[in-house]
């Protein structure tokens, strides 16, 4: 039997990870990744607390979670297209036309 | 595990959202069969959807009611929020159909889009589960998204859509978390039920997890509305994104982040007031000071806006701050004349702009009072409102929130409030002087004032200078719509 503890201290960890490749990675794609991965960090807590405390709320949030997200990577994915057709390029460091 | 209980379904409560998504969905068809020269027709059916919904809203007002086992409810503070949503949407897609013209863009997606985004904002607005919360924030950002990045064509929208979407997502994800963590502390995603939860047992309030949840829900929210520092996607999309889309983010969403905001602090979190008050404080005097000191050297106009708003963000985190009855009312006053004097402004920098997003920069605007005298006193009139000079509505929303701060003990955060107030003189006044005291450097002749853009203006102008004069009648509206 797997603890309530460890599956906290697995999706903090999955979360945290996904928080520091959003900040040092530089692909748009690899950051919507780890954006994903904060998500489904999110999903593994919701579910080991609503197991937890006997509650299915948590576990309908994951199912909303999870239609938000593909939505999402649909937009994303033709938000990056429209700018690879313009920069033939998915760097964030391209993404600087205005700075201050 | 429980069962799940089927709740009776009472649709009288999101009466406006259900019209408003099938008006989206009709006018998504409809769109498929409308030539690309008439696409205004599409504008005009998504303001009939409009006129509907508030006419259903305004039903019931006084009538509080919840439904769908309590995820939603209808009272005075959403039917108050949802108002200013439909007055952002249309005055904004009054003034689409021209921009979109000259940017050669005039895609029929952008009226479902934004009445989608309207719906989503509704739901944030009388959302009382975060569920609820959530996924009308969700359905929100997406749209918006969309909407930022609408001008395909062009690198800068491209920028916008593409760096809003990441940062968004980013900050969705701690939002999230934050309702994640909340529900493991409190057992519930009811707001009512997290309040009793927390009333009932004093001692979560030192449980990390409450408090972490607590922490990056508030996170998740700064980011939506914009205050520092968590603001910095603001000018970079406010400045890309195109121009009446740009009105609208800057009015509707963040007056519907403040509405879940506030819903969420002041009926799940009340008694831990003093601490979010304390944090508030922080962010209310960052927020403030931030957006307008890098205001002051901005020569792009939509830029300089952008950090306005993050500015007016920080006034009325002013009043979130105080937490009273006139702090809270002076939030809702404020941010329905906020849509009314921003987006009058933007209306004027659709006119004057040219194609291709060129022609948006302070310079620009030399001689614009000796050629086109009555826009420019329009622009006068926004542009004071928004320095919150007597007597506009900015002036009567401002003295509501500073005065809810003193009364509730932030002296000191209302000096803050004001002495900002009158360093954004400074870049609102500069406008003012390249209009009337710089000579014409151009004819402004590729200007055409279209009868849309001439009712939104004057919309604004009205809603700007009437509330400035006698208040009484909305400040008592916006007073029957507080939370407290």
């Amino acid at each position: 039997m797997v603890s309530l503890h460890s599956y906290l201290i697995l999706s903090a960890i999955l979360f945290s990870i996904g928080t520091i490749g959003v900040l040092i990675r530089r692909n748009a794609i690899v950051i919507f990744m780890c954006v994903e991965m904060m998500l489904n960090s999110v999903n593994l807590t919701f579910i080991a607390l609503s197991k937890h405390l006997g509650n299915v709320d948590g576990q309908i949030f994951v199912f909303f979670v999870m239609t938000v997200a593909a939505a999402e990577a649909a937009v994303g994915l033709a938000l990056m297209i429209a700018f690879y057709k313009n920069r033939e390029s998915i760097d964030v460091e391209d993404v600087k036309l205005m700075k201050l | 595990m429980e069962t799940i209980a089927i709740p009776a379904i009472n649709f009288a409560p999101i009466m406006p959202e259900v019209i408003l998504s099938i008006f989206a969905m009709v006018l998504l068809l409809v769109n498929v069969f409308v030539p690309s020269e008439h696409k205004a027709y599409l504008g005009y059916l998504s303001l009939v959807g409009l006129i509907v919904a508030g006419f259903t809203l305004i039903g019931g007002w006084g009538v509080p009611l919840s439904a769908f086992n309590d995820s939603v409810v209808r009272d005075n503070f959403s039917i108050f929020f949802k108002g200013i949503f439909l007055l952002t949407v249309g005055m904004s897609i009054l003034i689409s159909d021209q921009y979109f013209k000259r940017e050669e863009c005039n895609l029929g997606e952008l009226y479902p889009l934004l009445l989608f985004a309207t719906v989503g904002m509704m739901l944030m607005a009388s959302g009382t589960d975060l569920m609820t919360i959530f996924l009308g924030l969700e359905v929100l950002s997406v749209s918006l998204y969309i909407l930022a990045g609408f001008n395909r064509a062009n690198v800068k929208s491209n920028e916008a859509g593409l760096k809003y979407f990441l940062l968004g997502a980013f900050s969705t994800g701690f939002l999230l978390y934050g309702m994640a963590l909340t529900y493991g502390a409190t057992g519930t995603t009811r707001v009512v039920k997290i309040a009793e939860y927390v009333s009932q047992n004093g001692v979560v309030a030192q449980n990390p997890m409450f408090v972490i949840g607590m922490l990056l829900m508030a996170v998740g929210f700064s980011f939506k509305i914009a205050a520092a520092p968590f603001h910095m996607w603001t000018p970079d999309v406010y400045e890309g994104a195109p121009t009446p889309m740009t009105a609208f983010m800057s009015a509707g969403p963040k007056a519907a982040g403040f509405a879940a905001f506030m819903r969420v602090a002041i009926i799940a979190f009340p008694s831990l007031k003093a601490d979010w008050s304390d944090l508030l404080w922080i962010l209310a005097v960052l927020t403030m000071t931030i957006g307008n000191l890098i205001a002051l050297n901005q020569d792009n106009i939509k830029r300089m806006l952008a950090y306005s708003s993050i500015a007016h963000a920080g006034y009325a985190l002013v009043g979130f701050t105080a937490g009273n009855a006139e702090g809270t009312a002076g939030i809702l006053f404020y941010m329905l004349s906020y849509a009314f004097m921003n987006i009058g402004a933007f209306a004027i920098i659709v006119l004057v702009g040219k194609k291709g997003e060129a022609n948006n920069n302070v310079m620009d605007y030399a001689g614009f009072g000796t050629k086109h005298p009555v826009l420019a006193l329009a622009m006068a009139v926004f542009l004071f409102s928004l320095a919150g000079m007597p007597p506009t509505a900015g002036f009567i929303g401002k003295f509501y929130l500073f005065s809810g701060a003193i009364k509730a003990g932030y002296v000191w955060l209302a000096i803050i409030g004001v002495l900002n107030s009158a360093a954004s003189v400074y870049y609102y006044l500069r406008v003012m002087v390249y209009m009337y005291m710089k000579d014409p450097v151009e004819e402004f002749d590729w200007m055409k004032l279209t009868p849309a853009v001439a009712i939104c203006i004057i919309i604004a102008v009205v809603g700007v200078l009437l509330p400035g004069v006698v208040p009484a009648f909305l400040l008592n509206l916006a007073q029957q719509a507080v939370l407290l």
